[in-house]
């Protein structure tokens, strides 16, 4: 694939079509971990409800969705969609618990994922 | 009020009375002296694990290590006879480090035919012979059969890799014994989907050990990371262990755990609920051979409530268990007296639905979450305890482990100083 780096930064990830209404948090559609890890500390409160909220009504459809196909291989449109759920693990936390974006009592801790499975 | 027995000789601490019940010495965490003898007695004489034959997928996959505990650089491979070294990373010509890439101190993994120095191009086959001089009629009488890497001890159990410099140590199984032996057969091989984490920590290598190796702290350091009602009640029972189990120089705590699946799906978070997933990992077992029954060393007071095996692996490793079927490892690296590099590995069975991934992954949230916060503490008791204004402290029994690796990593050090006076 030779796109170039202009080109794949104006083109939105899509997801599939039944799950337009999560299509406002492309911005979340990210693979790995300190991508999404990264994106939450950067984000607010507001922003992350948001995610959150929608992407918990829309949970289960849509891991069902991705489990018409292989996890090992994904079509793009179901990948994009799952990385978009790991997004809403990932922001879990600030929600469900401590109001914040990072752990509470964690200071200037750094714990960093070097190898993760990328799906 | 106690829920759990424990020994006849009225509690754990006093079930090992080599043990005693007084104040610990903590200046074994600040004092450099006592770090420097600490790498000659301890890292240098004691079977280190650095990694899984998982790791080595083929033959000529290789990966390095960076261990200032033990002062060099490792590499750790697989020969064309599928057997495994480890060797100093260092060329036999003029000391050059041999496998690297763009930063010398930094680790690297990789696979080759042969490894090539960079300096001068000195060749190494696979099982560290070796196999090509540049110009080498430069050279006088070289015999080439005797510059060949230098290697290590290394030894496999259960397909963890561990080395060993200490050339009379004995065998890496007797090393282990009965208590870590008792953990063989679980099916390690099956789990290979691997998150790894790493952190450079701020304070001794023995003191995130300690915060592993007692559970007394979780009620409280980790309350606000649990539904409400659920962390006012941990606080009020507070911890105590199933078991624990010292077999010297390793030991083990097994603990209880409710939560997977919890008995009231009030007790855990919206997403928990949904994923069926959390910090003791996805409820669900995965349906592999192994796991029912689990080995005899596993869950030793054969509770029902179980939830987790920890199991201290002298001097640097901890192996954890548990009971919704997957395991972690801990290592800590120390790299100065008030300084180490702390390794996590989460091993799941490689989820097969987008599901058992999703439940995954946030058990791998979630074990960070707890890391951050545990690693958060290290670096303040470390700054506190070089202050030496206060070097004794008073070890609870359910912190029975931190007693025993203080006083067993203090009676080695003395052990090896009274040797040095002697000899």
């Amino acid at each position: 694939m030779t796109t170039s780096t202009t080109e794949a930064a104006t083109v939105t990830k899509q997801l599939p079509e039944e799950f337009a209404a999560l299509s406002r948090f492309s911005a979340w559609i990210l693979p790995t971990e300190p991508e999404r890890y990264t994106k939450r500390l950067a984000s607010s409160m507001e922003e992350m409800q948001d995610l959150y909220d929608v992407g918990m009504e829309h949970l289960d459809a849509a891991l069902d969705y991705c489990d018409k196909f292989d996890i090992n291989d994904l079509p793009d449109e179901a990948r994009n969609l799952f990385h978009l759920l790991q997004s809403v693990v990932m922001v879990s936390f600030p929600i469900e618990c401590w109001s914040q974006a990072r752990v509470p009592d964690s200071g200037a801790a750094y714990v960093a994922l070097v190898h993760e499975p990328v799906v | 009020m106690a829920k759990f027995s424990k020994p006849a000789a009225g509690s754990w601490t006093q079930n090992y009375p080599e043990l005693g019940t007084g104040p610990v010495d903590y200046t074994d965490s600040v004092d450099p002296a006592f770090y420097e003898d600490e790498r000659h007695a301890i890292f240098r004489r004691n079977w280190l694990n650095v990694g899984r034959v998982e790791q080595l997928p083929r033959v000529g996959s290789y990966f390095t290590k960076e261990l200032p505990c033990i002062g060099s650089s490792v590499v750790i491979n697989k020969d064309r006879d599928g057997e495994i070294h480890a060797f100093h990373n260092i060329c036999r010509h003029r000391g050059n480090k041999l496998v690297w890439d763009d930063f010398p101190n930094e680790e690297t993994s990789g696979s080759c035919r042969q490894f090539t120095c960079k300096y001068h191009a000195w060749r190494y086959e696979l099982n560290g012979d070796l196999a090509f001089v540049q110009q080498e009629k430069e050279f006088f009488d070289l015999d080439k059969s005797k510059y060949g890497l230098k290697t290590i001890r290394c030894e496999v159990w259960e397909g963890f890799i561990f080395i060993n410099l200490d050339v009379n140590a004995k065998p890496l199984t007797e090393f282990l014994g009965p208590l870590i032996k008792g953990t063989e057969g679980y099916p390690f091989h099956e789990m290979t989907e691997v998150y790894s984490y790493k952190a450079e920590i701020g304070s001794n290598w023995k003191l995130f050990i300690d915060a592993f190796a007692e559970f007394y702290h979780a009620p409280i350091l980790h309350q606000k990371q649990a539904v409400k009602d659920e962390a006012s009640k941990l606080l009020d029972v507070g911890f105590e262990a199933l078991h624990y189990q010292i077999e010297a120089p390793h030991s083990m705590v097994s603990s209880w755990g409710g939560m997977a699946p919890p008995k009231d799906p009030n007790m855990v978070k919206p997403i928990e609920r949904k994923l069926r997933s959390g910090l003791f990992g996805p409820w669900d077992r995965p349906d592999i051979e192994g796991l029912d029954p689990l080995p005899e060393g596993i869950n030793p007071a054969r509770h029902r409530a179980w939830g987790i095996d920890e199991f201290e692996i002298f001097p640097n490793m901890s192996l954890l268990f548990w009971a919704p079927g997957w395991y972690l490892t801990y290592h800590y690296w120390p790299t100065a007296v008030n300084k180490h590099i702390f390794e996590a590995n989460l091993y799941f069975v490689p989820a097969k639905t987008a599901r058992e991934r999703l439940a995954q992954e946030l058990a791998a949230v979630t074990f960070k979450e707890y890391a951050l916060q545990d690693a958060n503490t290290l670096e303040a008791t470390q700054t506190m305890l070089a202050t030496r204004e206060i070097s004794d402290f008073p070890l609870n029994d359910q912190e029975v482990l931190l007693r025993h690796l203080h006083t067993t990593v203090q009676r080695i050090v003395e052990e090896y100083r009274n040797d040095n006076v002697n000899n």
